[in-house]
């Protein structure tokens, strides 16, 4: 609906246009409550800021078919000595179509002794998950994985 | 009532790399879904998990909805003294919930 019109008399077809808006309003908010490629990867850059990320380091460990969305097993393992020169600072896992992108961010030190963390986690749909670690030395990997959910978790529905 | 389990070995030799396994009750309301009525769920998750040996900090998970109900947890501590392993989780309402398991480093 354009807002600056010359006012006309309420006609039906006016009538219409505005009762049809109305009935998607709902279907558009909660659309704009989803992440998308383009949320997930400014989630990315709000984390990483202005660093490259390079490939490589980082496992992400997930099912490729996934029967029930609403709890997935997930291990992220990152190649490092672990001391304290040289070790992971924090891992962040994104998602592209849960309602936010960001799913978990770890923080480890030298203390880990070894840099693998297993959780389990909700997906609303088939989608690509990205998992970001950032080292000690300033320097950021990442490793995807990409699933097919079959049940998605039940997020938006009622219980 | 929540209720947490956690998995952190008796006995370990100095310098060993443990596994620390931890399980809590809690529903990680997303606070994205409506009730039968329409009316918005509102969100209750378990935010931040943190995990002290002898009271220094060794891990730090910042949670989102996007983690499953009754979340399990499962990292790594280098075994450097006998001591305490306190493991902290804390919720958007109510108390934190705490648990401390103790062990013992030759």
């Amino acid at each position: 609906m354009r807002h600056n019109e010359p006012q006309r008399p309420a006609t039906r077809r006016r009538f219409l246009a505005v009762a049809g808006g109305l009935a998607l309003a709902p279907i558009l908010v909660r659309r704009s409550a989803r992440a998308t490629p383009a949320t997930m990867a400014a989630a990315i850059r709000e984390a990483v800021g202005e660093a490259e990320v390079r490939e490589g380091k980082i496992t992400l460990e997930l099912p490729p078919l996934v029967e029930n969305g609403n709890a997935v097993p997930m291990t992220v393992t990152v190649e490092s000595p672990m001391t304290a020169a040289d070790h992971v600072k924090s891992i962040h896992v994104f998602d592209e179509k849960n309602p936010e992108p960001v799913i978990a961010t770890f923080h480890l030190g030298p203390r880990a002794g070894k840099a693998k963390i297993s959780t389990r986690v909700r997906l609303a749909d088939s989608q690509t998950v990205v998992a970001i670690a950032e080292m000690s030395d300033g320097s950021f990997w990442s490793a995807s994985a990409d699933m097919i959910v079959t049940l998605a978790a039940c997020i938006e529905e009622s219980p | 009532m929540t209720q947490a389990l956690v998995n952190v070995p008796a006995k370990a030799k100095r310098g060993e790399v443990i596994e620390i396994k931890t399980l809590i009750s809690h529903p990680m309301e997303t606070g994205y879904r409506h009730d039968t009525n329409g009316a918005p769920i509102p969100r209750d998750i378990i935010h931040t998990f943190v995990a002290r040996y002898n009271g220094e900090e060794v891990f730090r998970a910042d949670l989102h909805p996007a983690i499953a109900a009754n979340p399990f947890i499962t990292f790594f501590t280098v075994a450097t003294e006998s001591g305490a392993i306190e493991l902290t989780w804390t919720p958007d309402h109510g108390e934190p919930v705490t648990q401390t398991a103790n062990i013992t480093v030759e």
